[in-house]
């Protein structure tokens, strides 16, 4: 049986097949108590310590992190059928998001078309926001039951 | 689509859909080889079955809480109880029912039948897997047949065969099975006929007992044996067998009876019979064109053929050591009596007095020869019980399982182990006997708080306490030690104590089984309730010795111990100087347990920590508390009442701790072993099969152990 310490690059790379192999994913923020949850695209940096997407100033979400930045993202490989309760990964990511801007923002904007290239207009839109999540920590379910939580670190 | 076919009407296009054993059949039946005539329930009835009623995410459920091949046997064991108790519980969809019902009532009516498996790759010619799945003969009318429908469809997810998923090709989402439905030829004699030897590939092998063939595919009844010579027929040679019983059927099903003494006295085969079954078999291989492997009965004077298929050249159900071994644990009812006898009779009395004359010898007074040879007389003993602990002890906890599924079978319980309230007879557990004295000692210690001083200044106070106190540790003092140390004394009880007395420790509930005995035994009429009064003695006797067998083969690894010991103290290396004499297992055994834990795990810039962890449920209920978790046996000495106790697993030397735990959660899995029997006896809430348990958890984490479900979330 697996170590803990043996079982992190496991982890990982779970983590990292479900953020490479999903393009959506549901992001959670809230405003003054008030859970808002919302599908967005979105793309992860290699090191999993960034998750980037995209959203138009005018979204509630944009309004609810413009006022309280922590955020969660749910990214699962559902298939909506019986084996999802024993096959079916989800994760959550938690952290702060905030808009992308300066230096980085070249570097990340490549990231995030390498995942979606059919979201260059819109993203490139003035109206649309740029963000990133620093993520804090992972949170991964597995066999519906199954919790490991991976922080990390800064 | 049909979900009946006649052995008549089967055609080629239909052999996925009746199974390899059915298909086989149906080609004799068309060529005009007597074989009893039946029908195939396709295996397209068993997916309408699962489908409609939602049994199949059920079983994948089941089977999906780890993953089966990091799974001990004793906890297929418990997925496979848990799923048969599923079909068990859930009726067949009403029209599914009827269409069967009519086609089963059209072809025998009220005539007895046989109800088999025929599971596609069962009995392929790459491999043969004979007795993984189930059958059972003398079943009559159309409710009943229907009943054990659903008992051989469970088999599909039989121990045995989960045991050999991979050969089988095992899978929730595409395994399904047929069964076949025979009219029951009430044999006289029947056996087996081998084409080809497995010692010799020129000769050919029948074996054949009286009474119904099952008696022999069981291992219940040993068989007579004739070699033959390929392809002439000319008897080689004929092994004659013991006999003394027959299967025959009985009111419902078949019961195993002594054998008339005129029968026991010959042969069940005459020198024509056995060539009459040779050119049956020879034909068959004709027909088939490989050699086969072919069960046949002789029913009023005319041979049938029960089955053939070919002889497997490749892996078979028992071609492997640690899984061999495995299916032998499945003793018949019969099996299990015979084997009670000799543990209560010869073993268990055997073991306590060698530990007791282990104990009576003041090793301190030996000479350094003659302590040498003591530690190697204990080591032979003791590797000579851990040998029986396996090959004899460990077989008869098949008792209880044996219980379970016919409790299961007549009560259908919504539990598949409320079977075991039935067991939990007080009185019997040695562990409880002991932990009833500690109760007992710090109930006075609660009157008296001066007693805990006194025995850590060393005293041994006069009076009730101090006979208990002596009472106790002669009969369980010295197995409060591991292999590694020993140097337990009165301190690390008498902190024990205060802490018992200050925070109450659990009692055995006294619980009255009588209702649900009564319950149970009113299932069974005639004949069958003294059958069933037997198998609960049995189970019980099963259920008492799985924890007490434990605590007899302590005594005399503790007395090993304790001459090993005196040895080290001598400045001698014992495992130096008897390096030759220990071999790996008992080295093994020797060795300190249990990973240690680690602070957290960190690398490559994140740190990994787990929040949930899915186990087996092992003893329902709901407890929250601090962690204390055992890497030592002395760690078990700073238990704190409300504590969870994390561990590997639960043995007989720790169990004096349980009764101050909120919770327990050991690595090892499976609700028949020790840890779970104790804890379902106290009534504490457990889950077991976690074997990242003690990496994970580390003392004074806050843990949920959701004994229901089988969860344990630890923060």
């Amino acid at each position: 049986m697996k170590r803990q310490d043996e079982e992190i690059p496991y982890v990982v790379e779970r983590i990292r097949g479900l953020l490479d192999g999903q393009r959506l994913g549901v992001l959670a923020s809230h405003s003054g108590g008030r859970p808002h949850g919302s599908l967005v695209a979105f793309a992860a940096t290699a090191d999993l310590k960034t998750i980037l997407f995209s959203t138009t100033r005018a979204t509630r979400k944009y309004a609810n992190i413009a006022s309280d930045s922590r955020v969660a993202l749910v990214v699962d490989d559902r298939s909506n059928d019986e084996r999802d309760f024993s096959r079916a990964a989800a994760v959550t990511a938690s952290g702060e998001a905030r808009e992308v801007g300066g230096d980085e923002r070249a570097l990340l904007l490549e990231v995030f078309l390498a995942k979606h290239p059919y979201l260059k207009e819109f993203v490139s839109s003035p109206s649309a926001a740029f963000l990133k999540i620093n993520v804090r920590s992972y949170s991964i379910v597995t066999r519906f039951q199954d919790v490991r939580e991976l922080e990390v670190e800064d | 689509l049909t979900l009946v076919l006649r052995l008549g009407d089967v055609r080629d296009e239909d052999r996925a859909r009746v199974g390899d054993k059915g298909f086989a059949l149906a080609r004799l039946v068309q060529s005009g080889v007597r074989v009893p005539p039946g029908v195939c329930v396709t295996n397209e009835a068993y997916l309408r079955y699962v489908n409609v009623t939602g049994l199949r995410p059920r079983i994948l459920r089941e089977l999906s809480r780890k993953r089966v091949q990091d799974m001990r046997w004793e906890e297929i064991w418990d997925a496979s109880l848990r799923i048969r108790n599923l079909f068990l519980r859930t009726p067949l969809p009403a029209a599914a029912a009827r269409e069967i019902g009519e086609a089963l009532e059209r072809e025998f009516s009220q005539r007895a039948v046989a109800v088999r498996s025929s599971a596609p790759g069962e009995d392929s010619a790459r491999t043969s897997f004979a007795g993984l799945h189930a059958s059972y003969l003398n079943v009559m009318g159309r409710d009943e047949i229907l009943h054990h429908l659903r008992l051989v469809w469970s088999s599909l997810w039989s121990d045995a065969a989960l045991l050999y998923r991979k050969e089988l090709g095992l899978e929730v989402e595409s395994s399904t099975m047929a069964v076949l439905v025979q009219e029951l030829v009430q044999g006289e004699k029947s056996g087996v006929a081998f084409g080809v030897s497995p010692n010799d590939p020129a000769r050919a092998v029948i074996e054949a007992i009286y009474g119904l063939n099952q008696g022999l595919v069981d291992g219940t009844v040993e068989p007579d044996r004739w070699t033959l010579e390929r392809p002439g027929g000319n008897v080689v040679s004929h092994h004659a067998a013991r006999r003394s019983q027959w299967l025959r059927p009985a009111a419902r099903g078949v019961s195993l009876q002594s054998l008339p003494e005129g029968l026991a006295a010959r042969p069940p085969l005459d020198d024509g019979d056995v060539t009459e079954v040779f050119s049956a078999l020879m034909e068959l291989e004709r027909f088939f064109g490989t050699p086969q492997d072919v069960e046949w009965t002789f029913s009023r004077g005319e041979l049938f053929v029960l089955q053939s298929r070919p002889i497997t050249a490749g892996s078979s159900a028992t071609g492997d050591d640690e899984r061999a071994w495995y299916l032998t644990l499945r003793r018949s009812f019969d099996n299990l009596k015979s084997l009670r006898e000799r543990i209560e009779g010869t073993l268990i009395p055997a073991m306590r007095e060698d530990a007791k004359r282990f104990a009576g010898l003041e090793v301190a007074s030996l000479g350094d020869a003659e302590l040498v040879r003591e530690v190697k007389a204990r080591l032979e003993k003791f590797m000579q019980w851990s040998d029986a602990y396996r090959r004899e002890l460990i077989p008869f906890a098949h008792g209880m399982r044996l219980f379970a599924q016919v409790y299961n079978d007549v009560l259908r319980p919504e539990d598949p182990y409320e079977f075991m309230d039935l067991l939990a007879v007080a009185g019997g557990l040695e562990s409880v006997q002991r932990n009833d004295m500690l109760r007992r000692m710090a109930s006075l210690v609660r009157s008296d708080p001066s007693l805990v001083g006194r025995l850590r200044a060393g005293e041994l106070p006069q009076g009730e306490f101090g006979d208990l106190f002596r009472e106790f540790m002669r009969d369980f003092g010295r197995l409060q030690c591991g292999l590694d140390q020993c140097a337990y004394g009165p301190e690390l009880i008498a902190g024990l104590l205060a802490e018992m007395a200050s925070h109450g420790a659990a009692n055995v509930p006294t619980r009255d089984p009588g209702t649900r005995e009564e319950e149970f035994l009113s299932c069974f009429e005639g004949d069958r309730r003294a059958f069933a009064v037997e198998l609960l003695d049995l189970a019980r006797a099963s259920y008492r010795l799985r924890d007490n067998d434990n605590i007899y083969l302590g005594r005399v690894r503790a007395e090993l111990e304790r001459a090993l010991t005196e040895l080290r103290a001598r400045g001698e290396d014992p495992v130096g100087g008897l390096g030759d004499l220990i071999p790996p297992e008992v080295r093994e055994l020797m060795a300190p347990k249990g990973g240690s834990p680690l602070e957290g795990a960190t690398e490559g810039g994140f740190h990994l920590r787990a929040r949930q962890i899915v186990g087996q449920p092992a003893g329902p209920g709901i407890a929250h508390g601090r962690a204390r978790v055992i890497d030592r046996h002395e760690d078990l000495f700073s238990f704190k009442a409300q504590e969870v106790l994390v561990c590997d697993s639960v043995d007989p030397s720790m169990t004096f701790v349980v009764p101050l735990a909120a919770g327990i959660v050991e690595r090892r899995g499976g609700m028949l072993i020790h840890g779970a029997i104790i804890a379902r006896e106290y009534g504490i809430p457990c889950v077991t099969g976690i074997p990242q348990a003690t990496s994970f958890i580390k003392t004074g984490d806050v843990v949920t152990v959701d004994g229901f479900l089988g969860i344990v979330t630890i923060g």
